[in-house]
């Protein structure tokens, strides 16, 4: 009704509504942007090629980011032999978040991670088959509210534990597969937001590799890293090989290089 | 049809003026203390930022303001509202933290003679978040949003300080990460009012931006100073000290014990995040706003913890 009645009074009438209805003002107004990012991401990470929306990868994420510098993210793969899988925010300032690649052997069938959600997004994984054949899934994320941001809560425990790392195990729902997660201390700056009383960019210091192995038989590696969140943090699934430890080597932008073994646990 | 005409007016008249529309009370609370009470809401273009508590001291010389409210419209009712209380001048606009509803008026009140204060890393986080900020509030607040600039602190406090106003001298702290990573409150020894920021919040659910842990830390520190009455930074305009941080406390250890035990069941951090400290829920205002939320940064805060 009110919708209806506002209409009358031109040009007033859009902002009216959004008066209006106070609760739905925001929603309104912070529909996605009217250009769609990803053709021209699409073209330019994939360089143009078809890509298929299946549910050969499925993506879970959240409708709403809960917290905006902390948003989980799941790619599970449904059949095995993916060779990649990425991972893109498409309205943040960098939408890449990570590329996974697997090991040939690794068997991972899913991995989560944390990314940041700068605004109201889609949210893509693409995961790339043994015959280059790409496919996707689309989720879309709300941007969360109040005084939510982006950036690292705590910025002197951030520096003061640069390169930390913790290891967990947890008991595998699927047969003959570990489960296992991996956490790095580090800022994960983007260097993407200016300053507003110098109008300098904030230095970019970011986590951009990272490889993960099983004795010497790697179970992925990770490029990219800019919208993940501080603290970069893997849980995933692989097949044991055998081997006795788990490895990881995380290299940041400016030419840090964390790396850190752990002894695989009995079987559970 | 008169409905409508009678609706269609009001919102001409909003239309036209958005800041006429601004009722800005303040109220003396103690002697020479006032302090204005912000909704409990997210800030909108409707409320115009005005969802947090503001305060003022008045000395003999000068005027000391706590906060400066969440855009420039509640800044100008602000000042407004305190030069009819007083002709001193404001020399010091105190910023109790980095957040848009307690700094986003601070261009109002830019001038040669006025010091801005804040905690010693309020400049880098306002450096961090300021643009992202004044971007992602455009949408919820619209025209509201005019004008509001990103004013960093002159002055900063490294620990404690203590401000001269002319016969009334008030302390300033800053703290540990707690509500955020610069916190800072306000002490005016003469009234021992003392403005907690957004270190106590009653009623509005509490919100976690710097550290869980740390919250909790600070505001048993916090309980130690001998105030006779405190202004939260949401939430009534006066509460009972120390006893109005007991339900914030109960909170925050609520939701520390639902996050360790799901962190070592091995719950992933969105199945934790959504069932932590639900048994709270009808106790607090805003709660489907930020517990999630507090809850997400709270485990990955606390994931850390050796098990």
């Amino acid at each position: 009704m009110k919708i209806v009645a506002s209409r009358r009074w031109r040009p007033a009438g859009l902002l009216c509504v959004g008066l209006v209805l106070g609760a739905l003002d925001g929603a309104l107004a912070q529909a996605p942007a009217p250009v769609d990012p990803w053709p021209d991401l699409a073209r330019d990470l994939f360089q143009g090629r078809a890509i298929t929306n299946d549910d050969f990868v499925v993506l879970e994420a959240p409708a709403r980011a809960e917290d905006a510098a902390i948003v989980p993210m799941t790619l599970r793969f449904k059949a095995p032999g993916l060779r990649r899988a990425t991972l893109v925010v498409d309205q943040n300032p960098m939408p890449m978040a990570a590329t996974f690649t697997f090991g040939e052997t690794a068997g991972v069938t899913f991995i989560s991670t944390r990314a940041r959600v700068n605004s109201y997004t889609n949210v893509h994984a693409v995961g790339e088959t043994g015959d280059s054949a790409l496919h996707a899934q689309v989720k879309f994320v709300k941007a969360a509210g109040g005084c939510s941001a982006p950036a690292v809560k705590n910025m002197d425990e951030a520096a003061s534990h640069l390169g930390q790392m913790k290891y967990r195990e947890f008991k595998s729902a699927e047969s003959g597969h570990r489960e296992a997660q991996i956490m790095i201390r580090h800022p994960n700056n983007s260097g993407m937001q200016m300053d507003q009383l110098t109008h300098l960019y904030i230095p970019a210091h970011y986590i951009d590799k990272v490889v993960v192995r099983q004795g010497e038989t790697l179970i992925f590696s990770m490029e990219g890293g800019i919208s993940l969140s501080e603290d970069p943090n893997f849980r995933f699934s692989y097949a044991p090989n055998g081997a006795k430890s788990i490895s990881i080597e995380a290299h940041d932008t400016k030419g840090n290089v964390f790396r850190q073994e752990w002894p695989i646990g009995e079987a559970s | 049809m008169v409905r409508r005409i009678i609706l269609s007016l009001i919102l001409a008249f909003y239309y036209i003026s958005p800041s006429a529309a601004m009722d800005f009370k303040l109220d003396e609370i103690a002697p020479g203390v006032f302090a204005h009470q912000g909704q409990t809401a997210l800030m909108d273009r409707e409320n115009e930022g005005d969802i947090a508590n503001l305060g003022a001291i008045v000395g003999e010389d000068a005027v000391a303001v706590i906060d400066t409210g969440g855009s420039l419209i509640e800044a100008k009712a602000f000042i407004a509202a305190l030069q009819q209380e007083t002709s001193k001048p404001i020399r010091y606009v105190i910023n109790t933290h980095a957040h848009p509803d307690h700094v986003f008026g601070n261009g109002a009140f830019v001038g040669p003679d006025v010091v801005f204060v804040g905690h010693k890393n309020l400049q880098r986080a306002l450096s961090a978040r300021g643009a992202f900020y004044l971007e992602s509030f455009r949408a919820a607040m619209s025209d509201a949003l005019d004008g509001v600039v990103i004013v960093g602190p002159s002055v900063t406090v490294d620990k404690a300080t203590m401000l001269d106003l002319g016969g009334r001298k008030i302390t300033l702290q800053a703290w540990s990460p707690a509500h955020s990573d610069c916190d800072l409150t306000v002490l005016d020894e003469q009234t021992g009012t003392l403005f907690a920021g957004d270190l106590l919040f009653v009623r509005h659910v509490p919100i976690v931006d710097g550290s869980l842990l740390g919250f909790l830390e600070v505001a048993e520190e916090l309980a130690k100073i001998p105030a006779v009455r405190v202004v939260p930074g949401h939430g009534p305009l006066v509460a009972a000290w120390p006893k109005a941080l007991d339900d914030q406390r109960a909170y925050l250890t609520r939701l520390t014990a639902d996050l360790r035990a799901a962190i070592k069941k091995g719950d992933n951090v969105a199945d934790a995040a959504s069932a932590a400290a639900r048994s709270e829920r009808e106790k607090w205002r805003l709660f489907d706003d930020y517990n999630g939320r507090n809850a997400t940064a709270g485990f990955a805060e606390l994931e850390w913890e050796t098990p």
